[in-house]
């Protein structure tokens, strides 16, 4: 199987009043088509960033990405709207994302208008294949976008995604604007999208419980680096690296007898400034088992038991570190 | 049991613009007593925060208020309350944690001085007092360094820093009820960790009721005694938190649970979705509120409110809002 997504030595680095800012420090990542890929991390870890550097949405500072096999600057610089065919973007906020002054109609029939497909009737008749494919009504079509729920926006976002038929959708934290009963139904909508049409999909989140549902592959990320990818259902169950048993660990379960008896870490202070961050392993500062020279040299991303990658010194493919 | 220290029943609420009229909370009710965490859980819109806040006078601004029922604070009638006695109770017996740290903080102001003011009005304490007793309290939050800190204004302190520093805030006066309305939707998980770890270690050592509002189940989880489902603004179930969360009774309870994946469990369900949405409070029929939403609704949930009737036999009693369930299970009632 090949490839949807190459991104190599991944930087994104912002100059503000208060200096450097690493959002995005030296990222590899491969999605393989097909996958629903996880990117989780907390506040600050760059996750977003690197979701929008993987469209060009942001201008990475160094590094390249390849989206199907194609170099992603020159592709869409010679056919942008070839590339916007394939790939498409969600948005956190829905509502910012829609005009305020388009009602769903036109939402979701200007991306066809704009790329020239079909006449009118057949527009309209695949704007109403889109409405059945996110399960809203077409009494929807004739409202405007602040007149909806929550998660009617988020499902006209998801349909306006899907107008072009992409191959590929990344979708930025979508379910965090969401109450939790219709949180999950986004979720099984975006589960059976992939099924039914085949997409590749990379999603940003922080809910951990909900990517390990769902997705296929996960990156976690902490503070602009990668500290551990692989399958999600092996990394969720064998974390390899400190960070990601603890980010784990930091998710109660949500039944009282279990949460009252389970073990759990609990990491001092907050994640360092991506601004500043610590020489040798980033997660150094925090590390419940930091040895001497973790402070010094910058640990890689090596094969682990699992079958994924930790940039951690104490894991190899043979046993890692266990908080 | 302990006598509740705070106490709410019957509770409606409506709130009113110039064009809609809304039913936030409708005929509920939920106590609680020292040394105790309730947990009232809902969606937005739910009414948790109304129902909660809403007798003590902390209701959204620019609306007008109908507010019906009874409410006390160790055996008061907060409803009788003059304007200022209502404010020395808030301002003393209730403690207030909010999602957002800046809606509890001065911007302009650092932040041990804050904590001492409140001390000096409310714990009583001396000027030279106040200021120690503000450290103590930063250092009892979890902040490092403290001495430093407290010379600090609100925005050189990061997110978690900040949601340590409005818990000092909201102990400063020292409350007997502390009320944390959403207090780690806004973290990142590790730290969201810390907070709901201080909150607990906080009332194991002072003994305090805790409310905590939240549609966080995993929250719930780490906290909460007992539990309250809101579901547009009606009770749905109500129990302690083991019943609830493992033996829910409630279709919206169940439902609700159910969406919520727990990755540590095996036999992992995955996520089942409560179709639809909750009923516009503006509009709404009489029945069960869920019944739209309901599988196992029935011709008598549209027209006949169902009462909260205790089912199961434990010492924390187990309500529950829905006669279908339980006549279809054989759930025996108890009076």
């Amino acid at each position: 199987m090949s490839d949807a997504i190459v991104a190599k030595g991944l930087k994104v680095h912002f100059q503000t009043a208060a200096g450097l800012v690493r959002a995005v420090d030296g990222v590899d990542l491969t999605v393989a088509q097909g996958a629903f890929h996880g990117i989780v991390g907390e506040s600050g870890c760059g996750k977003t960033t690197l979701a929008r550097a993987l469209i060009g949405l942001q201008s990475a500072t160094v590094g390249q990405v390849s989206i199907f096999g194609r170099d992603r600057t020159d592709w869409a610089k010679a056919d942008r709207k070839g590339f916007a065919r394939t790939v498409q973007f969600i948005f956190q906020d829905p509502l910012g994302s829609m005009s305020r002054r388009q009602t769903v109609g036109q939402t979701l029939e200007e991306p066809l208008q704009i790329h020239g497909i079909g006449d009118g009737k057949a527009r309209r008749a695949r704007v109403q294949e889109l409405l059945d494919l996110v399960a809203l009504p077409e009494t929807v079509l004739d409202r405007l976008p602040r007149s909806l729920s929550g998660g009617q926006r988020q499902r006209v976002s998801i349909a306006r995604a899907l107008a072009l038929s992409p191959q590929l959708l990344i979708c930025d934290e979508p379910l965090s604007a969401l109450d939790v009963s219709v949180r999950a139904q986004i979720v099984n909508l975006f589960a059976r999208l992939q099924a039914q049409l085949g997409l590749t999909i990379v999603i940003v989140a922080h809910d951990l419980a909900i990517v390990r549902e769902v997705c296929s592959s996960v990156t976690v990320m902490y503070l602009g680096r990668v500290a551990e990818e692989g399958e999600a259902k092996a990394v969720f169950s064998d974390p390899a690296h400190p960070y990601s048993q603890a980010l784990l660990s930091a998710v109660p379960s949500p039944n009282p007898v279990t949460e009252a008896t389970r073990p759990r870490i609990l990491l001092a202070g907050d994640p360092p400034s991506p601004r500043n961050p610590p020489p040798g392993c980033r997660f150094s500062t925090r590390c419940p088992v930091v040895e001497p020279r973790c402070r010094e040299a910058e640990p890689v991303l090596r094969a682990v038991a699992h079958g994924g990658a930790a940039a951690c010194h104490l894991a190899d493919a043979d046993a890692h570190a266990m908080i | 049991m302990t006598a509740p220290i705070y106490q709410v029943e019957g509770l409606v609420i409506d709130l009113y613009t110039p064009t809609v009229s809304v039913r936030a909370v409708d005929g509920a009710g939920f106590h609680v007593a020292p040394g105790e965490t309730l947990a009232i859980v809902g969606e937005s819109g739910s009414g948790k925060t109304v129902m909660t806040l809403g007798p003590l006078g902390l209701l959204p601004e620019g609306v007008a208020v109908d507010l019906r029922g009874t409410a006390r604070a160790d055996g008061k009638d907060i409803l009788a309350m003059s304007p200022a006695e209502l404010s020395r109770l808030r301002g003393g017996f209730f403690g207030v944690i909010f999602q957002d740290p800046m809606s509890a903080l001065n911007p302009m102001l650092k932040i041990g001085p804050q904590l001492a003011e409140q001390a000096r009005r409310f714990a009583g304490l001396s000027a030279a007092e106040a200021c120690k007793e503000a450290v103590s309290l930063l250092a009892r939050s979890g902040i490092p360094d403290p001495e430093d800190r407290y010379d600090r204004y609100p925005h050189e302190l990061s997110g978690g820093m900040l949601q340590r520093a409005m818990i000092a805030l909201a102990l400063a006066a020292r409350p007997r009820v502390l009320i944390a309305d959403e207090p780690t939707t806004a973290l990142d998980a590790t730290v969201q960790a810390q907070i709901l770890a201080l909150i607990r270690q906080i009332q194991k050592e002072d003994g305090i009721a805790v409310i905590l509002i939240t549609h966080d189940i995993g929250a719930v989880s780490v906290l909460a005694d007992r539990v309250a489902v809101l579901y547009a603004g009606q009770v749905a179930e109500e129990g302690s938190a083991i019943d609830v969360l493992t033996a829910p009774v409630h279709p919206y309870t169940r439902g609700l649970l159910a969406s919520v994946p727990d990755f540590r469990s095996e036999n992992a369900t995955g996520t089942k979705e409560i179709p639809g949405i909750p009923p516009n409070q503006a509009q709404l029929e009489p029945g069960c509120r869920f019944a739209d939403r309901c599988e196992l609704v029935q011709p008598q949930c549209r027209t006949h409110r169902p009462p909260l009737v205790k089912v199961g036999n434990g010492t924390v009693p187990h309500r529950v809002a829905c006669p279908v369930v339980i006549a279809a299970e054989g759930i025996v009632i108890h009076v």
